[in-house]
């Protein structure tokens, strides 16, 4: 034990002779982390990260990137003598020859799925706490760019071995890539070194996928860990809790040893499930050939959103003079694709905007104290869901014995129906939630204990909760709207910019306007003073007619 | 409300002071309690050991069990045993090291919670100032502002000296000319069917059936060129219905497309090019798996439902001397996709 902890101590020392080591570690080795399970979030998308790199190194050893053509004449029986590109023979060697091979595949699959659960999860979680409030923003911005990079990143992953699942998802990404007014044909012969299929682009492809993207996203995550450090973490409200300290464990031991511990979980974990689930079997897909399709065929869960919006546009398409605009694919592949990504970047700057709010922000909002916020998000979820569940419409339609044309008029309807009254339910919710806090820190909580009084009255005792709890309610903010802004200032001059004041204005009476005051001291003091009263009250009544005082009376 | 800048401010601000203080620590059994701390030193060191054992199980598996040996396990199929054993020793040893770790932490390792302040983020009004100055200095030095001509050609070669970079990408592929208008097929071109290379006649096909068939010659042209390109457009549907369920077809004035009751129709989908072949005889709909766009073949392959905005393109066909099925020319408009150039 000494040896080693002597040793760290000797390299250290002989590096700090050479660099300032020891003012590096002074500063960040007792850092402070608050804890809190949602914060494993972004842990979890890290570690699959790091997970899917360490993988992906093996298989590019034995993984052959082309598309020339052979006869296959390994082990898999039922696919000898058959033609097939060698990317897909290399794959299925790595799944049939090499030992290991298999579970490695199997793990960077899964790892790329957890991936995409994770940072959809750990988005959300940024999302209704507020996280990406100044000081922050930039570093949703890199999230969001990062979750694009990974989205692309991993339908170029699941389309290198060209299996016929994942062939067809090409020819399919191809035809939205020709749908593009103007320079889509062009764009697409350029990608795909000619026509479709052509023989460039798996090893175009893999490039893409083992190098330009991993080689951003590692770049992005350092920058976004970076400030992760720099910023120090968000911490939810609670006793104790102000917006200028942070409070929790230091990085040195404790979460050495958590999160160190937690990436093995995440790899131990993600191996036990490619040891025991089968993912992406390709083998059963057979290579692909351009004029064969397996029915039912899904891409993986992530993109499916995608393919649900594909499935629910109306065929419209126009045709002028000689040029045709493809309405039906441009639209759903690529403009609101473009929007959504326009609008999912942006998010922070135009609620910053809107609130006026420009002081730093370090206590997480309590999801249900932003009402709207709150309200959006879920309506996004709600948007996101109908997609995905339109993006396997046949299969359900089959599983529940449904047609599909109900399932797709169910979907172009619901999709502009359903998310403004998910907005509005989640908003009832917070601010009855909201209603709740502020009757429970005026009355206490109802302990569900009732008390008979000599006259015959039942009553139920309020007890007062706790002061974390206390202090967990108060953390919210007392918010007013922005005013309206004067017509004209004081010497009657047209107040400048006046539309954009007046929207702002009234945006901002959204967004705060059903708020529910918090409690002054004020009037805490006073629904204490009538506690007291009434206990007074309730304990002279019990005494006079010759009770006891129950020991839970408050 | 205003902030410093005279800005509007919706809000309100947080005090600083902690309405409540921290609530104390309160000790765990391990920090009372000897015995369970050496319980708890016990289990953190056994989920260690057992990962080493594990490990060393791994390497029997890696060396004993042949990679194409499967196992059958009842109800849940035929596996591979060896990614069975190498992924259980392996992800059980890995994960062991990790609820290891995360127990030693919590249990032995300090839960005081502690206080750190946060510091304000930007830099100090001294440490702006500062870099103002030198970044003036510095700026006047260059004399980038007052030599208007180097800025001015510096600016000019910067705009331009990416373009090369531009141009390289030209040769990524050739231009797409007419290629995307036709196909291999042509006059007197053979049907086949697909997998078998047989050349059909009329008779070998009945009322109500539908067979994938290509162009005769596909193969060599594929091996030929080493791609599946031509395979990409030239894959057609035949399906014979009794002439009389035909209300329509493509065949423009004075011209026969079909050949008693056969039609030929493109098998590559005009919304974004999957291959169909699912067919409902009864109703003579054609159903593209991918987004379900669905075409009537009885109707000059109309589009009657789904996000395709385009009839299926449907090819000429008669027969030959000999009486085989044969192309009376390539397809008259693109197949697949619609593209700009399209019209
Ligand atoms: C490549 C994927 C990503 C990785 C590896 C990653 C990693 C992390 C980690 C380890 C943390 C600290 C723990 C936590 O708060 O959960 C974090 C925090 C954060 N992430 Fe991510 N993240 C990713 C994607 C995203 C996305 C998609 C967004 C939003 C669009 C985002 C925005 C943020 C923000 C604003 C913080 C600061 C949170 C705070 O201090 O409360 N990240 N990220
Ligand atoms: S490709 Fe056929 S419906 Fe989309």
């Amino acid at each position: 034990m000494s040896i080693i902890v002597n040793e760290a101590g000797k390299a250290i020392s002989r590096a700090d002779q050479r660099m300032p080591i020891s003012s590096l570690l002074k500063a960040n080795m007792r850092k402070i982390f608050p804890d809190h399970w949602s914060f494993m979030l972004g842990e979890i998308a890290l570690y699959s990260f790091i997970i899917l790199m360490l993988t992906g190194v093996y298989l590019t050893v034995w993984f052959k990137p082309s598309m020339a053509e052979i006869i296959y004449a390994g082990s898999y029986e039922p696919l000898v003598g058959i033609h097939m590109s060698e990317a897909y023979a290399s794959t299925l060697d790595i799944s049939f020859e090499v030992r290991g091979g298999l579970l490695i595949r199997q793990i960077h699959h899964w790892a790329a799925l957890f991936f995409m659960a994770a940072m959809i999860v750990h988005m959300f979680r940024i999302f209704f706490t507020g996280a990406f409030r100044k000081p922050r923003e930039l570093n949703w911005v890199i999230g969001a760019s990062m979750f694009l990079i990974v989205l692309l990143e991993g339908f170029a992953g699941y389309s290198l071995p060209d299996d016929l699942l994942s062939g067809v998802g090409v020819r399919i990404v191809a035809g939205i890539v020709e749908a593009i007014p103007v320079v889509g044909t062009y764009l697409m012969f350029f990608i795909f070194g000619g026509e479709f299929p052509g023989n460039d682009f798996i090893s175009r492809l893999y490039t893409f996928h083992v190098l330009l993207m991993p080689g951003i996203l590692l770049a992005l995550i350092g920058i976004h860990l970076v400030l992760i450090f720099y910023h120090k973490h968000t911490q939810y409200p609670g006793a104790g809790r102000t917006n200028t300290n942070v409070v929790g464990y230091p990085l040195f031991p404790v979460y050495v040893a958590k999160a160190g511990g937690f990436f093995f979980v995440v790899f131990g974990v993600t191996t036990l499930i490619a040891a025991l689930v089968t993912i992406n079997p390709v083998w059963n897909y057979g290579p692909y050939v351009p004029d064969q399709v397996t029915a039912g065929s899904q891409p993986d869960w992530y993109i499916g959103f995608l393919d649900g919006m594909l499935r629910a546009m109306p065929n419209w398409e126009t045709v002028i003079g000689s040029y045709t605009i493809s309405w039906n694919i441009f639209l759903p592949g690529v403009v609101m694709p473009g929007i959504l990504t326009f609008a999912l970047i942006l998010y922070p700057f135009i609620e910053g905007w809107i609130t006026g709010d420009e002081r730093e922000h370090h206590i997480l909002d309590r999801p249900r104290n932003r009402p709207v916020r709150t309200g959006i998000g879920a309506a996004v979820i709600a948007f996101y869901g109908i997609l995905v569940i339109n993006g396997a419409n046949d299969v359900i339609a089959i599983t529940f014995n449904l047609s599909i044309n109900q399932l797709i008029w169910f979907t172009r309807i619901g999709i502009f129906v359903v998310p403004p009254l998910v907005f509005w339910a989640t908003h009832r919710f917070c601010i009855g939630l909201q209603r709740r806090d502020r009757e429970k820190l005026l009355h206490g909580y109802e302990s569900g204990e009732v008390l008979r009084l000599p006259h015959g009255e039942f009553i139920e005792i309020h007890k007062p909760i706790s002061d974390e709890e206390k202090a967990v309610i108060l953390a919210k903010e007392a918010i007013a709207p922005l005013p309206a802004p004067p017509e004209t200032d004081e010497n009657g001059v047209a107040t400048p910019g006046l539309r954009g004041k007046r929207l702002r204005a009234r945006l901002s009476r959204l967004y705060f306007g059903d708020d529910v005051a918090t409690p002054t001291p004020a009037e805490i003091a006073e629904a204490e003073h009538h506690a007291h009263e009434l206990h007074d009250h309730e304990v002279a009544e019990l005494e006079s007619a010759g009770k006891d005082v129950p020991a839970n009376l408050p | 409300m205003s902030d410093s800048q005279g800005k509007d401010l919706a809000t309100v601000e947080h005090g600083e002071a902690p309405l409540y203080p921290l609530p104390p620590h309160r000790p765990r059994t391990t920090d009372t309690d000897p015995r369970a701390a050496r319980r708890a030193q016990r289990q953190v060191a056994t989920q260690f050991a057992l990962s080493a054992v594990l490990t060393v199980g791994f390497f029997v598996a890696y060396w004993v069990v042949p990679v194409d040996q499967t196992v059958e396990l009842g109800p849940f199929g035929v596996w591979s045993l060896s990614n069975l054993l190498l992924g259980l020793t392996l992800g059980g040893a890995i994960l062991l090291i990790g609820t290891g770790a995360i127990h030693w932490a919590k249990k032995l390792m300090s839960d005081e919670e502690i206080v750190d302040e946060r510091h304000p983020l930007g830099s100090p009004e001294e440490d702006r100032a500062a870099a103002k100055e030198m970044f003036d200095t510095g700026l006047a030095e260059s004399g980038f502002a007052e030599r208007k001509i180097v800025r001015r050609s510096l600016i000019g070669a910067l705009l331009l000296f990416p373009l090369p970079f531009i141009a390289f990408l030209r040769d990524m592929g050739p231009m797409p000319g007419t290629s995307l208008r036709n196909t291999i097929w042509k006059k007197g071109t053979r049907i086949v069917v697909d997998v078998s290379g047989q050349p059909l006649r009329p008779e070998d096909l009945q009322v109500g059936t539908l067979v994938s068939a290509s162009p005769e010659g596909l193969d060599e042209i594929q091996e030929e060129e080493g791609t599946q390109n031509a395979r990409a457009k030239a894959s057609i549907i035949l399906v014979r219905m009794s002439p009389d369920e035909i209300r329509s077809d493509q065949s423009p004035e004075g011209e026969t497309w079909a050949y008693e009751g056969i039609l030929a129709y493109s098998k590559i989908c005009t919304h974004v090019g999957c291959p169909i072949a699912l067919y409902q005889r009864r109703t003579h709909h054609l159903l593209c798996p991918c987004h379900q766009s669905t075409f009537d073949l009885a109707d000059s392959g109309n589009v009657v439902f789904g996000p395709a905005a385009r009839r299926m393109p449907q090819l000429p066909i008669t027969v030959d001397d000999e009486g085989y099925l044969v192309a009376q020319s390539d397809f008259t408009q693109p197949v697949g996709p619609s593209f700009w150039e399209r019209g």
